[in-house]
């Protein structure tokens, strides 16, 4: 079977839609990544142990398990118990959890690698527990995660293909209609390939130089 | 209730072909990941450009996106492949593609000294790299080996959505000829954590075994 240009040109404009949920979310995904992921470090570090321990052990369950399942049984599992989700919503908590549970982790090595000096020099100028975070340690701790952040993003929305499974209408799932109605899966497959492609090599850039701007973080 | 057991032996049998997935794609993933970790590191250009492109390729785009692509493409170019073929083929190629960086970087971590005494010692490339700087790169690559071979796990999911009856693909003839959810999903998501902590247990003891010999010598 040959590449067929006329059929691209007829495929790309469904493509495109799939393209512009793909985006959508992605860019939710990341929002709620973010938060969770703050949620969870903090939890982590209380000194309430019961919380730490518990919340520690749900987000090494999460991170040890499928997306995939993970989807299902937010899409199928969770209406048996009145909980009717859209599917969009359905994938944007499934993603949003599973990389908050990644990113929990840049989190507490952002903290973990602001040294104690810093601590100690805010308790040495009576600062408090509210002036210690936002003038001292949140300053210093965000801009080293910025790279191992966006790393998780990018690793989020080659992701993204597996909202096809529950029924989001992103690129991967037009692509799979497409191909089912005409019966033709070189083009709408290899485009969505190259789709993702073309994005991470870019993001390959752009990480670099987020890295240079910002510095590394050790994970 | 009777029949509970049936398709408890069901997933059961899911569980063999995950297994049996995450085991021949781990070494497929070996095998590709130091050969082209060590071609990046190669003096000729084109073993470094070639390595290259099958790294950022792999990692550019899904395994989902790679997986269907095996599957639903490469049949018109005359490779037909069976779903576990095409699920091994691109599990092990992606993955080997993460693995790869790890053994560049691992290599490169040794430190300049143990290539300058291989030097001294009259030793060729060849011996110098079997017999001095794998041994000790081989122990840095291990723990995040296992993390890999945890994404690998958790990856195996997708091939479901290709009609390979792997755990999650038995999770859903269960839950499609019971109507009941919770208890399929909840079993499965169990399964892959045990699976996932068995592995992070092997590759710790395995690290245990390797570092035996090494004690004083690494930092």
């Amino acid at each position: 079977m040959e590449w067929d240009w006329d059929f691209v040109r007829q495929i790309l404009p469904t493509l495109i839609e799939g393209v512009k949920i793909t985006i959508l979310a992605t860019l939710l995904g990341s929002v709620l990544a973010a938060v969770v992921g703050l949620g969870i470090a903090l939890a982590r570090r209380s000194p309430n142990r019961a919380l730490s321990r518990t919340v520690g052990f749900v987000a090494e369950f999460i991170r040890g398990t499928p997306l995939l399942v993970q989807l299902y049984f937010i899409f199928y599992v969770l209406p048996d118990f009145g909980v009717l989700l859209p599917p969009l919503v359905a994938g944007v908590i499934g993603l949003g959890l599973h990389y908050g549970t990644y990113t929990a982790e840049v989190y507490r090595a952002g903290i973990d690698n602001v040294p104690r000096g810093q601590w100690e020099a805010a308790k040495a100028c009576n600062l408090n527990a509210t002036q210690t975070w936002t003038h001292i340690i949140i300053p210093q701790a965000i801009p080293p995660m910025i790279p191992a952040l966006a790393n998780y993003f990018i690793a989020m929305f080659k992701e993204t293909p597996l909202l096809s499974a529950i029924t989001v209408l992103e690129l991967m799932n037009q692509a799979k209609s497409v191909a089912n109605t005409y019966y033709r899966y070189i083009e709408p497959i290899t485009l969505v390939g190259a789709f993702f492609l073309a994005i991470s090599l870019f993001s390959v850039v752009l990480l670099r130089w987020l890295e240079h701007r910002y510095g590394r973080i050790e994970r | 209730m009777t029949q509970w057991s049936g398709y408890f032996g069901l997933i059961l049998q899911g569980a063999l072909v995950t297994i049996e997935l995450t085991l021949m794609g781990s070494v497929l993933a070996l095998v590709m990941a130091f050969l082209a970790g060590l071609g990046r590191l190669s003096r000729f250009f084109v073993l470094r450009a070639l390595a290259t492109a099958y790294i950022e390729f792999f990692r550019g785009t899904s395994i989902f996106v790679q997986l269907f692509w095996a599957y639903f493409v490469l049949p018109f170019a005359g490779i037909s492949l069976t779903p576990l073929q095409a699920g091994v083929l691109a599990l092990g190629l992606n993955v080997g593609a993460y693995a790869a960086e790890v053994v560049r970087g691992a290599i490169k971590s040794i430190g300049r000294e143990q290539y300058e005494a291989c030097t001294a010692l009259n030793l060729g490339r060849w011996q110098a790299m079997r017999h001095i700087i794998l041994p000790q790169a081989l122990l840095v690559m291990l723990p995040t080996f296992g993390n890999n071979a945890i994404e690998l796990l958790k990856a195996t999911a997708v091939v479901s959505l290709i009609s390979l009856a792997d755990l999650t693909f038995q999770a859903q003839v269960v839950r499609s000829q019971t109507g009941n959810t919770l208890v399929p999903f909840s079993t499965i998501l169990v399964i892959y954590f045990v699976l996932a902590l068995l592995i992070s247990w092997g590759v710790r003891s395995l690290e245990r075994r390797m570092a035996r010999g090494l004690d004083g010598v690494r930092v």
